[in-house]
Parts: structure tokens; C-alpha cells; sequence
């Protein structure tokens, strides 16, 4: 596994939770996070960041071996939201809320995720596009305000945030897709925008290349990227491939989140990418959240991916 | 006499030609295509015009089966089925919307003796 917090012991994961309060300084390093320890002086002079959260794939309505109980193990995510020292300025989902994309499924789902008492900003994975009418349900639910099939952008405490919509009009034999409206959509979003204003891009489908003969990527991610470049500081946050990846090109860290719904394999590790049965005390470690911490005039932000269970 | 018992003959060989030919369609072949492992076995199939396949996902994930402006499947989720039956021979290259990895190929051939069956 290429996972970053292999060995971390359950002290450590508990230092990397509270971050913020007690000053670890967890920074990225070629793509690995590492903890720097503690900092007097960010003790002296508390960091004056600010914290969001990231959640995805939370699959409410899979009932599968893998995972018989997807509300429990997210409202045990849930629980661990609200054990955070510092409540986090907003939480981002990065889709695949439900499974099949049944009523029941996204209120169980928006039930469970008011609990965290976040304003959460949502993007669509495919699974929550599978009403009838291919996404209506999900936009009436959660599109207000958004363009096309659901992308949009704000700013928050000066860093901007920009959700895509790239699982819509997928091509037989490609990849994820965002289509022409949307990247010109972009482009026009971010003419004028100072460089040095910090980017943060989500959206479900990993927008590099994790492993194309699984479709993990997308098509016309390049295009997107291209108008990113002249950024210092872009993150890049996904979700689908349920584990954590992580890769850092030039200014660009891009990073995948857990599920809180069942792990799936590593690239190239099974015959296809369908969830994985692991003993039933072994799967909380493979669940989780990602905490993300930006530190003014930090380069890159923090990005703290917590299991559900150690 | 004979006349008329060779002519009933001759109506009676016509009818049962008729019916026959009726039922031709209902004994059509019916083809199963599974959907494991994220792909269609088998992945590219040929059949004759008037076959009904029918997809069924063995996966614990959901599928779809679409062939652009010819058919699209609702989801599937485990065990979901899905049939279609080709009538006009062709090429039908189909995919999953949700996995557009995966794809599969309908080719359908006209039915023997068909004048459009190309194969002179």
C-alpha cells in the first residue's frame, strides 16, 4: 500500500487530529506527508489558518459483504468530525453520496451528515446521477447555485475553491470527462485572479492519471490544469478510488480520500477495481476523513487523512 | 376428387408453412452476456437478426448497458438484468456510463436467405 501513515501508531494519528491545537506541523514532501514535529513556535503564535474537512464516497444504500453497514461506519466519520479541537470552517464531499441515487439514500446520507453541523459543499459522483432523468434528483437537492450539471466556485478566508463536475457524458472507452462548457466555464472563473491566491479543486473522479485501465482519471483534466498553472499554490482533492493517494507536480498537490462506505483495491492489485472484503476489524482502518489546514504563507496546505478506526 | 383433395393438400402445406414461419421469431435465439469483474463476457459477440440478449450484473457494483441512440439500460445493481433484442443487423458497440472502461460489441448478421444479408 502506498498509504502515508503506515506504521503511525495510534498516539500519532491522535497528534495529526489535533493539528491545529497543539502545532504538529505536518507538511508534504514529495507527495509523503511527514509530521515535523512540535513547533514552539507555533504554540507562541498560533497558526492563523483555518481547517476544512473532505469527505467522500459515503455509497448510503451498498449493502454489499464488503460493508453491510455504510450508515454506521459514516456516522461514525461523523463522530470523529466532531472531535476535531477546531471545528473546521466547512466540510467538502466529494460524491458518491448515495449508491444508487434513491431518495432514501440521499436523506439518509444528508440526515447522518448534518450531525457533523458543517456547512458541507457537495459535487456528484456517478452513482448520484442514476435517477431517471440522469442527475435531476441530485441537482434539485444539492445544485442551487451551481452551473451546467453542478460545478461552481467561492472563496473562503481567501483561498479558492472550485468544485467539478467530471462524470457526466462519459464516453464509452474513456475516462472521467468535464466537457467544453465546463472548462470554459473555468477558464472565465479564473481570468483575473491574482497568482498568488491559493486554489483548492475538488471533484470525484481523480483529475490525474491514478491507473487509466480503471478508468481512474480524467480525459480532459490537462486543459483544466493548463489555466491552474500559473498558480503558486494548487491542491488538488478527489475521491472514487476510496484510499489515499497522493502525488506532487510542480505546484500542484493532487490527493484522493478515503471512503467512509468500503475500501477498493490498489492499482493493478485485483482483477477489477470492485470493492474489497477485509476482516471486519481491519475495515475501519481503511475508512476515514481528510482534514485539510492551510497555513498562510505555506506553499502547500496540510492534508491529514484520518481513519475511522487505527 | 383428386383435385380438390390435392389442392386442400397443397392449403394445408401452405398453412403449416405460415404458421411456421410466424414462429420462426419466438424460437429466436436468446443470448446471455454476464457482467463480472468490472467487464462483458464475452466481450464481443455475433448473432442473428431477431436475438434477444440479456445482461445480467454479477458484480457488487452497479452497471449500466448503453449503446448510444440505441438502447440504455437503467442501473443494474446485483443480479439487475437488462434485454434487448436486435432486429437490424449491425455493429453495436456498447459501454457502462458509470465505468466507460468497460465495452462490449452486438455485431448482428441479417437472418439466413435474408435479401440484405450481404453475404452473397
Amino acid at each position: 500500500m502506498t498509504e502515508h501513515d503506515d506504521g503511525m501508531n495510534r498516539r500519532k494519528v491522535l497528534e495529526c487530529m489535533t493539528w491545529a491545537g497543539t502545532g504538529v506541523l505536518w507538511t508534504i514532501t514529495g507527495g509523503v506527508p511527514a509530521s515535523l514535529g512540535i513547533i514552539d513556535e507555533a504554540v507562541a503564535a498560533p497558526a492563523k489558518g483555518f481547517t476544512f474537512l473532505q469527505i467522500s464516497d459515503s455509497h448510503m444504500g451498498f449493502d454489499k459483504p464488503a460493508n453491510p453497514n455504510v450508515k454506521g461506519t459514516l456516522e461514525e466519520a461523523i463522530a470523529r468530525v466532531k472531535t476535531l479541537p477546531v471545528k473546521p470552517s466547512f466540510m467538502i464531499h466529494t460524491g458518491d453520496i448515495s449508491h444508487l441515487s434513491k431518495p432514501s439514500e440521499f436523506d439518509d446520507a444528508d440526515q447522518i451528515i448534518s450531525h457533523a453541523g458543517l456547512n458541507v459543499r457537495y459535487v456528484p459522483g456517478e452513482h448520484d446521477l442514476l435517477d431517471e432523468d440522469q442527475g435531476k434528483l441530485y441537482l434539485d437537492r444539492y445544485g442551487r447555485g451551481t452551473q451546467g450539471a453542478g460545478w461552481y466556485s467561492f472563496d473562503d478566508n481567501g483561498v479558492h475553491f472550485i468544485g467539478l463536475v467530471n462524470v457526466v457524458n462519459l464516453k464509452a472507452g474513456g475516462l472521467g470527462n468535464l466537457g467544453n462548457e465546463q472548462l470554459e466555464w473555468l477558464e472565465d472563473d479564473l481570468k483575473g485572479r491574482s497568482a498568488s491566491q491559493p486554489m483548492v479543486v475538488f471533484a470525484h473522479i481523480p483529475l490525474w492519471s491514478v491507473y487509466p485501465e480503471w478508468g481512474w482519471g480524467t480525459e480532459d483534466s490537462a486543459r483544466a490544469l493548463g489555466y491552474l498553472k500559473r498558480f503558486g499554490s494548487v491542491t488538488v482533492l478527489n475521491g472514487h478510488i476510496h484510499q489515499v493517494m497522493q502525488k506532487v507536480e510542480g505546484n500542484v498537490t493532487f490527493h484522493t480520500a478515503r471512503s467512509t462506505a468500503f475500501p477498493q483495491p490498489a492499482p493493478g492489485t485485483a482483477p477489477s477495481p470492485g470493492p474489497i472484503k477485509v476482516v471486519d476489524d481491519k475495515l475501519r482502518s481503511m475508512l476515514g476523513i481528510a482534514c485539510v489546514t492551510f497555513k498562510q504563507n505555506e506553499q502547500r496546505l496540510a492534508i491529514v487523512d484520518t481513519p475511522i478506526q487505527k | 376428387m383428386t383435385m380438390i383433395k390435392a389442392l386442400t393438400r397443397l392449403l394445408v402445406a401452405g398453412v403449416a408453412a405460415a404458421y411456421l414461419h410466424a414462429a420462426a421469431p419466438a424460437s429466436a435465439e436468446e443470448i446471455a452476456v454476464k457482467i463480472g469483474n468490472f467487464t462483458f463476457g464475452p466481450q464481443e459477440l455475433k448473432v442473428k437478426a431477431g436475438t434477444t440478449v440479456t445482461w445480467t450484473n454479477e458484480d457488487d457494483i452497479p452497471h449500466t448497458v448503453v449503446s448510444p441512440s440505441t438502447f440504455r439500460s437503467k442501473v443494474l445493481d446485483t443480479d439487475g438484468k437488462y434485454s434487448f433484442t436486435f432486429t437490424t443487423p449491425g455493429s453495436y458497440k456498447y459501454f457502462c456510463s458509470l465505468h466507460p472502461h468497460m465495452t462490449g460489441t452486438v455485431i448482428v448478421e441479417a437472418q439466413t436467405g435474408s435479401a440484405e444479408s450481404g453475404e452473397q
